[in-house]
């Protein structure tokens, strides 16, 4: 078998219980492909040595009962990997070893799967296009000098390159489902306290959360399945009846009523996306579904709120990186000299920024006028979302407002760069699940994504609806491969 | 509004992040484009609108204090920029 790389998971996973392919041969193709896709700069760390001997072990005495036998991943570097290097992108860790394993890669590994490395991602999960990060920028498998989105980059290059047949990223505003988007491929963000964050590098707490990016829903159903959990040892971790996501997949999604948000026809938006957004209503007709037109009154307000929150909380987070404990260090005349001087080199610019708003819009006298102020806005966002779920059972929007864009077209200008998340964002604040699926190609060729968004732990609901949906899309992703030495 | 260089030092003192007078300059341009885009929010009367400040609507469980992770002190320490044996490094505090 010579395209063990093109297969899907669901098709390793049934070769493989077939005895068809031994994981072996399998973890062998992707670390080949890997190895020769360096160009893509997916990678932060690889760890094919201890991959190989894992699949080894588990050839000699295979568990086939196991949801991933034998399946080599790699994952986002915002994981924390028991002694494997997690950097989250930064230069502030970029010698930490984990000395635990964060709760959603432990269930993957239990399920059978094998690291195969760490993901290249935006500096602590902040940015749109993957070129925060302190590790180099990450191209884009669909066009050379292309950004693959972010701030899940180099999981978003890596499933479309076929370097992993699966892989985890994290979303605080966008980051799976608006890389999924920009390289073709599917990217759920599940439910706020569906997949634990214990483990996980943390950028905005209520925002932050684990999600699979795959190459069609299926897959996507099936990793689900694994990563979401209850965790006592994630406090907002919620303790929800969770279905097998894979099983009771179905493309009957007859009579369902799928809202279409009017406000998401934003200005200035190209006419492709519009163009798609109306293929994308068809297709919900042609499954027998039900188009309604809701309204999401507060939208435009999402992006401003998102940008007070996601950064104060940030500001906390990071509190923590001061060169003592773990990470680097800069040398400084005396304590406070050297905390400063660390944050300063060990920190990039766009987290400094963040850490900045952070810190002020959380500062003495500005508290109420913009922190309690974006809560209080956060609220009528979340009421928009219950209000338009009692008339209809999901949301359908385009995943993002333009298609990719060129490496270093947006680094100068950090508003045009937080634009891109304009339609991911608002479901972060509501806490609610989201779908991104590839539905179709820009006229340069370049992918674009449509949004599915569910009700709170409805995610069975919009696999669904996406899983109908890519039948009737049938979208071929145009790799060529440009990349492979 | 507009945030001025003395402001960005502020800031940056409380951030424990050390900025020199050109990155300050460039932070404070990229600090007020951010914050006039911000602005937008002042549109919306919010009084009566109770604040949302946690998604999911639960209380936080408590769970047993207990020690789970053993025999960590030497990996643990093994991260740190520079130790002595036991116990983490830091630049003099008291004189």
């Amino acid at each position: 078998m010579s395209d063990i790389t093109k297969q899907s998971l669901t098709e390793l996973v049934e070769n493989i219980k077939n005895k068809k392919l031994s994981s072996t041969d399998v973890t062998k193709a992707f670390i080949q492909r890997s190895e020769k896709s360096s160009e893509l700069n997916a990678y932060i760390t690889d760890d094919f040595t201890s991959a190989l001997d894992k699949a080894k072990k588990f050839d000699q005495n295979p568990n086939l009962d196991l949801k991933l036998p034998g399946i080599p991943m790699a994952v986002k570097d915002l994981f924390c990997t028991k002694n494997v290097k997690t950097t989250a992108g930064s230069k502030i860790l970029n010698n930490f070893v984990p000395t635990y394993e964060s709760t959603v890669t432990e269930n993957i590994w239990n399920e059978g799967a094998i690291l195969l490395g760490k993901l290249n991602c935006d500096e602590f999960a902040m940015g749109s296009s993957n070129e925060t990060s302190h590790f180099g920028n990450v191209q884009n498998p669909i066009d050379k000098n292309l950004v693959p989105g972010g701030s899940s980059g180099g999981s978003a290059s890596a499933v479309a390159g076929q370097l992993t047949p699966i892989t985890i990223g994290t979303d605080t505003g966008g980051s799976i489902r608006q890389p999924a988007s920009f390289t073709g491929i599917v990217g759920l963000k599940p439910t706020y306290g569906s997949c634990s964050r214990y483990g996980i590098v943390a950028f905005a707490s209520s925002l932050d959360q684990a999600g699979p990016m795959a190459q069609n829903v299926k897959d996507c159903a099936l990793l689900q399945e694994v990563i979401s959990t209850y965790d006592p040892k994630d406090s907002t971790s919620i303790n929800f009846k969770r279905n097998h996501y894979s099983k009771e997949l179905t493309k009957n999604i007859k009579g369902k009523k799928i809202g279409i948000p009017k406000e998401y026809r934003v200005d200035g938006m190209p006419k492709e996306i519009e163009d798609l957004w109306q293929k994308g209503i068809q297709y919900v007709k042609d499954c027998g579904a039900e188009p309604i037109d809701i309204s999401l009154p507060h939208t435009s307000y999402a992006l401003p709120t998102y940008y007070i929150v996601a950064p104060a909380e940030a500001s906390s987070n990071l509190a923590r990186y001061d060169g003592v404990k773990y990470g680097y260090r800069a040398k400084g005349e005396n304590l406070i000299d050297m905390y400063e001087k660390t944050r300063s080199e060990g920190f990039g610019a766009e987290v400094q920024r963040r850490i900045m708003i952070g810190t002020y819009v959380l500062s003495s006298g500005y508290y109420d006028a913009y922190y309690l102020k974006a809560q209080k806005v956060r609220k009528l966002i979340k009421n928009d979302f219950d209000k338009a779920y009692k008339k209809v059972d999901a949301i359908l929007t385009p995943s993002t407002p333009s298609s990719a864009f060129k490496i270093g077209e947006k680094t100068n200008d950090p508003v045009s760069m937080y634009l891109n998340d304009i339609f991911t964002v608002p479901v972060n604040l509501a806490g609610l699940p989201g779908i991104s699926i590839p539905a179709g190609h820009d006229t340069k060729g370049y992918p674009l994504g449509l949004q599915i968004i569910g009700k709170a732990f409805d995610e069975q609901n919009i696999l669904n609806i996406a899983f109908a949906m890519e039948e009737k899309i049938n979208f071929k992703n145009k790799i060529t491969d440009w990349w492979i030495k | 509004m507009s945030i001025d260089l003395k402001t960005i030092k502020h800031i940056s003192k409380l951030s424990r992040i050390s900025v020199d007078e050109k990155r300050a300059e460039k932070l404070a341009d990229d600090l007020n484009s951010i914050f006039e885009f911000i602005e937008k929010l002042n549109e919306l009367k919010t009084d009566d609108v109770k604040p949302l400040t946690s998604i999911a609507e639960t209380t936080l469980k408590f769970r047993s204090d207990v020690i789970k992770s053993k025999n960590i002190r030497e990996q643990i320490i093994k991260n740190s920029p520079e130790d002595n044996e036991d116990y983490f490094v830091v630049p003099k505090v008291i004189e």
